[in-house]
C-alpha cells in the first residue's frame, strides 16, 4: 500500500493549512483515516500506549452486527411480495433478489444523503467527520417499510443529520437517536406512507399478476390493534421473521444473532438490552393479566418478538450517546423503555408500534435519570463528610 | 483492625519486557539533574548557581510559594549547568557527581524520642520532605498541615512495575525508622496496603506501628488514591498523606546516619530492553549508561521516566523522576497502518472483544505508543467504570471540568483522584481522550481557587 500513501502524503499539503483546498480537510482527513490508521502517537505525559479500538472499528462492528436483520430484510421483502402474489413456489434466491432490489436503494440513498450532510457540516463547522452515521446509515433504512419513497428516506435522512445530531454538536452531543429522529420524521410528515397496511409489502405488479385473494399487508400489531386476534402471527412465526413489517425489524433470531456480536464485543450494552426485555416482559404481563382487548390478551413473550420491540432494544436503546450514561441509570432507563413500548401499543391504536416513540420519549429522559443517578454520588460522599462537620460544629 | 479490600474493576497490562530479578550495581552516574516539575505546583527559587560545590543535601531550591519546602542535591558534587526553558522557567538543575559520595550531616536522631517538630524540622532541612507528597491535587505535603493520615502502598501493580517485595528486601531497620519518623506526623493511623496474593515480604508483614490493610485485585489496586478511597477517603479540607516505600528508606536513613542518601533501585523494563533488570543508582541519575548497559533493540524508541500509563517520556540523555523507580522504554509508533482499523487483528491488544486477540488473552504483548484512532468526543460509555475502581463517576467529573465547573467537580470527587487514577480510563478509551491532562487541568484549577 505504498503508492497510496505515499500519494496521500504527497496531496495533503494542499489541504493543510495554506493550502489551496484548506477548507476541504475535514473531508480528505475523513478519507485519509478512512484508508489508513493515522500515525499520532501519545503525549509526552500520560498513557503512553493506548487500546486498538478507536471509533472507527467498534461503528463497522455495530454495522456487522446489523447485517443479519439486512439479509434477512431483503430475503423477507421478496417473500412476502411473492406471497403477497400467490407466487408460493419462490426460491429463496428469488425472493432474496427481489428484495435486494428493492432495499439496496434505500441503504444508498440513507448513506448518500447522510454522509453528504455530515460533510457539508464538517466543511463549514470545520471539524473533523465522525463516524457515528456509519450506523445511523444502516438502520434508517432497516426501519423504514419497503415502500417509502426514496425522496422521503433522503429528506429524513438529512433531517435527522441536521436536527438529530449537527444542531448539537455532531455525534456525541446528540440528545435523540438519529436513525429514530429520522423514522418519526417520517411518521409524523407522511403518515400515509408510514402506517396503514399499504406499505409494508411490496405489491408492485407485472402483467399478468394479481393479488391473492383476501390479501391484508396490514403488521401484526395492526391487526392486533384492529382487534384481528387469528392474523396475529403466532410467537414462533414473528420470531423466526417471515411476517410483514419493517424491513429490518422483523425476524427476532437475525436481532438476537447481532446482540449476541454486539454483546460478545462489549460494544453493546447487556444492561440496556436486558432490562428493556424484562421491562416490556413485565408490562405485557399485567395487561395479559387484565386482558381487556387483543393487543392485553397478547402473551408477553408474543409481545417481545413482534414489531419493532426487540430490534429496538438490542439496536436502538443501546445507542450509547442518547442512552443514559450510569451504569445504574441504565437498569432503569432500558425497563422504562420496555414498559412505556407496550403502554403505548396496547393504550395508544393509532401508534400501534410504541417501540419508536418510547426509545425517544427516554432518550429526552435519560439525562434526568442519570441526574439523580449522579446525585445520589453526591449525597453518598457529603455525608462522609458529617461527623468533621459536627466536630467544628 | 487491618482492611481487606477486594477489588474487582481494573486492568493488568500483559507485557514483554519485565525486569528479571537480578541487580546491577552501576558505577555512580556522572551527571545528575534535578527538574522541578517532577513537582507540581512548586515554584522553585534556586539557592545554587553554575559552579557551586554542593554535597548530598544541600539545598538546591525552595518553594516559593510554601518556603520551608527545599529539595536538595542527591549527590555531591559542581552544579554544572541550570537549564532554562521558555520564560526562564527552571527546567533542569545538573550536577557533576564525586567519585566518592559526600554527605552532609543532619545528626542521628530517634524519632521515636523527639517530637512532631522536631522530625520535621529534621525532614525539611534535610531535603527529604519532597518525598512525602498529599491528596489533594497530588502535591509535596504541607508541613504544617495535619494530616488524617498515612498511606503507603507497599506493592505497585503498575505494567512491568518493579516488584518492592524484591527491591526492599533486608532494609528492614531503614524502613521501621522511616515509619516511626512518619507516625510522628500523624495523630491518627499509618496504612501500609500490601497485596492479598502472593503473600508480601517480611519486611511489610512484620513492620510495626502500622496498620496493614491487604488488598487483592488488578491493576490500580496498588495506586495509592484507590487505597485512600477504599479505606480513608479525602473529603474537603482534609488532607492525606502518602509517599513511596522506597522513600520511606531514605527517611530511615536520614534518622539513623543522619545523611540524605537518596540511593534507589530502579528497574529497566519494556519491550525494546535487550536485557530487563534491576539497578541500583540514586534519585536523579541520567539514564544513558543505564539504558546502555541493557541494550536497545532497533528502531525509535520512547523512553519514558516511570510506567507507560502515566509517566514521562524522557530523552535518551535524560534523568530519572523525583518519585519514579522504572523506565521503560517501548517503540515509538508513528507509522500510518492500511485499514487498521478493519484488519482482524490477532495480535492487537484491546479491552474489548472487536479485535481476535481476544482468542489469546494471556498473550504478552509489545504495545507501541500510536494512538489507534484519532481523538473524538465522549461516545462510548460504561468504559471507564470498568477500569476505575472508586464510587466517583469517571467521565461526568471529566466533563465537569471540561465546563470548569468547580463547584460540580468537588462534589464529583475531585480531591480524591490525581491523573495517575485516570491512566487506565486513557489507556481503554474509545475516543482517545486525554483524561489525565484534563484531571491535572481541573487539579490546578482548585488549587488556584483555594490558593
Amino acid at each position: 500500500m505504498k503508492p497510496l500513501r505515499k500519494l496521500l502524503t504527497n496531496i495533503k499539503p494542499n489541504f493543510e493549512k495554506g493550502g489551496k483546498l484548506e477548507k476541504f480537510y475535514p473531508a480528505f482527513d475523513a478519507f485519509e483515516t478512512f484508508l489508513f490508521v493515522p500515525d499520532h502517537t501519545t503525549a509526552s505525559k500520560g498513557a503512553h500506549v493506548r487500546d486498538s479500538i478507536d471509533l472507527k472499528r467498534t461503528m463497522i462492528l455495530v454495522v456487522l452486527s446489523l447485517i443479519p436483520c439486512l439479509l434477512f430484510g431483503m430475503w423477507n421483502v421478496g417473500y412476502q411480495h411473492h406471497q403477497a402474489l400467490g407466487i408460493i413456489d419462490a426460491s429463496l434466491l428469488d425472493n432474496f433478489f427481489f428484495g435486494a432490489i428493492k432495499v439496496l436503494p434505500l441503504v444508498v440513498v440513507s448513506y448518500v444523503a447522510g454522509l453528504s450532510t455530515e460533510f457539508i457540516f464538517a466543511i463549514i463547522r470545520k471539524h473533523t467527520i465522525n463516524e457515528g452515521f456509519l450506523v445511523s446509515g444502516m438502520l434508517i433504512p432497516l426501519i423504514m417499510p419497503v415502500d417509502v419513497p426514496l425522496w422521503m428516506v433522503a429528506v429524513s435522512t438529512i433531517f435527522a443529520v441536521i436536527i438529530g445530531k449537527e444542531v448539537f454538536g455532531g455525534t456525541g452531543m446528540n440528545i435523540l437517536n438519529p436513525a429514530l429522529t429520522a423514522r418519526a420524521f417520517l411518521f409524523f410528515a407522511y403518515p400515509t406512507k408510514m402506517s396503514g397496511d399499504e406499505v409494508w409489502i411490496n405489491t408492485s405488479l407485472e402483467k399478468g399478476q394479481t393479488l391473492v385473494d383476501g390479501y391484508s399487508g396490514a403488521t401484526a400489531l395492526g391487526n392486533a390493534a384492529a382487534g384481528l386476534a387469528d392474523k396475529i402471527p403466532r410467537t414462533m412465526d414473528a420470531f423466526i421473521g417471515a411476517i410483514p413489517g419493517s424491513i429490518g425489524e422483523t425476524s427476532t433470531i437475525a436481532c438476537l444473532i447481532g446482540a449476541a456480536i454486539l454483546l460478545y464485543t462489549g460494544i453493546g450494552c447487556w444492561r440496556i438490552m436486558s432490562s428493556v426485555f424484562v421491562g416490556g416482559f413485565l408490562m405485557a404481563l399485567i395487561f395479559n393479566l387484565f386482558g381487556l382487548n387483543t393487543l392485553m390478551q397478547i402473551t408477553p413473550l408474543h409481545h417481545l418478538v413482534l414489531g419493532g420491540f426487540a430490534f429496538g432494544a438490542i439496536f436502538m436503546a443501546t445507542d450509547p450517546v442518547s442512552a443514559t450514561q450510569t451504569n445504574t441509570g441504565k437498569y432503569i432507563y432500558g425497563f422504562l423503555i420496555g414498559m412505556f413500548a407496550i403502554l403505548f401499543r396496547v393504550f395508544n391504536p393509532a401508534y400501534p408500534e410504541g417501540m419508536m416513540l418510547s426509545i425517544l420519549f427516554m432518550n429526552v429522559m435519560a439525562p434526568l435519570i442519570d441526574h439523580y443517578i449522579v446525585a445520589a454520588n453526591i449525597k453518598r460522599r457529603l455525608k462522609r463528610v458529617k461527623p468533621i462537620q459536627n466536630q467544628n460544629a | 483492625m487491618s482492611e481487606y479490600i477486594k477489588l474487582k474493576r481494573g486492568l493488568n497490562l500483559k507485557l514483554i519486557g519485565e525486569a528479571v530479578k537480578t541487580v546491577q550495581d552501576m558505577p555512580i552516574a556522572d551527571l545528575f539533574a534535578i527538574k522541578p516539575a517532577d513537582f507540581t505546583g512548586l515554584t522553585p527559587k534556586l539557592l545554587v548557581k553554575v559552579g557551586d560545590n554542593v554535597l548530598s543535601g544541600t539545598p538546591l531550591f525552595y518553594n516559593k510559594n510554601m518556603e520551608t519546602v527545599k529539595v536538595s542535591s542527591p549527590v555531591s558534587g559542581e552544579v554544572v549547568e541550570i537549564l532554562r526553558g521558555e520564560k526562564r522557567v527552571i527546567l533542569e538543575i545538573k550536577i557533576l557527581a564525586d567519585r566518592e559520595i559526600k554527605y552532609a550531616s543532619f545528626g542521628k536522631l530517634n524519632p521515636t524520642k523527639i517530637d512532631r517538630e522536631k522530625v520535621i524540622e529534621q525532614l525539611l532541612n534535610s531535603g527529604v520532605w519532597p518525598f512525602i507528597c498529599q491528596r489533594p491535587y497530588g502535591i509535596i505535603a504541607n508541613p504544617s498541615d495535619r494530616p488524617k493520615s498515612i498511606f503507603i502502598s507497599a506493592f505497585d501493580s503498575n505494567p512491568l512495575a518493579p516488584d518492592n517485595d524484591f527491591i526492599m528486601s533486608g532494609k528492614e531497620i531503614d524502613f521501621q525508622t522511616g515509619l516511626d519518623a512518619l507516625k510522628k506526623l500523624t495523630d491518627e493511623k499509618i496504612h501500609l496496603n500490601v497485596r492479598d496474593n502472593p503473600a508480601p515480604a517480611a519486611i511489610f508483614a512484620n513492620a510495626k506501628i502500622v496498620q496493614l490493610n491487604k488488598i487483592s485485585g488488578p491493576h490500580p489496586a496498588g495506586n495509592v488514591g484507590v487505597q485512600i478511597h477504599h479505606i480513608d477517603p479525602v473529603n474537603k479540607g482534609e488532607a492525606v498523606w502518602y509517599i513511596n516505600p522506597q522513600d520511606v528508606l531514605i527517611i530511615g536513613k536520614l534518622f539513623n546516619e543522619g545523611i540524605f542518601d537518596a540511593a534507589k533501585m530502579i528497574a529497566l523494563t519494556g519491550s525494546q530492553i535487550k536485557e530487563p533488570k534491576y539497578y541500583k543508582t540514586i534519585v536523579g541519575c541520567s539514564i544513558k549508561k543505564i539504558i546502555a548497559d541493557g541494550g536497545l533493540h532497533k528502531g525509535e524508541n520512547r523512553i519514558v521516566s516511570g510506567t507507560i500509563l502515566s509517566g514521562n517520556q524522557i530523552s535518551a540523555d535524560g534523568y530519572l523522576g523525583f518519585y519514579d523507580s522504572q523506565i521503560t522504554v517501548i517503540p515509538e509508533g508513528n507509522e500510518f497502518e492500511f485499514m487498521g482499523w478493519l484488519t482482524p487483528g490477532f495480535n492487537k491488544f484491546s479491552l474489548s472483544r472487536t479485535f481476535f486477540s481476544w482468542l489469546t488473552p494471556n498473550k504478552k504483548h509489545i504495545l507501541n505508543t500510536n494512538l489507534h484512532g484519532e481523538e473524538r468526543p465522549f461516545v462510548m460509555t460504561g468504559q471507564y467504570e470498568k477500569v476505575f475502581p472508586m464510587d466517583i463517576y469517571p467521565v461526568q467529573l471529566l466533563k465537569s471540568i471540561l465546563i470548569e465547573d468547580i463547584d460540580m467537580m468537588e462534589k464529583l470527587g475531585i480531591y480524591e483522584v490525581v491523573e495517575e487514577d485516570f491512566a487506565l480510563c486513557e489507556l481503554v478509551c474509545t475516543s482517545k481522550i486525554k483524561s489525565q491532562e484534563i484531571i491535572r487541568h481541573g487539579l490546578d484549577m482548585m488549587r488556584k481557587e483555594f490558593s
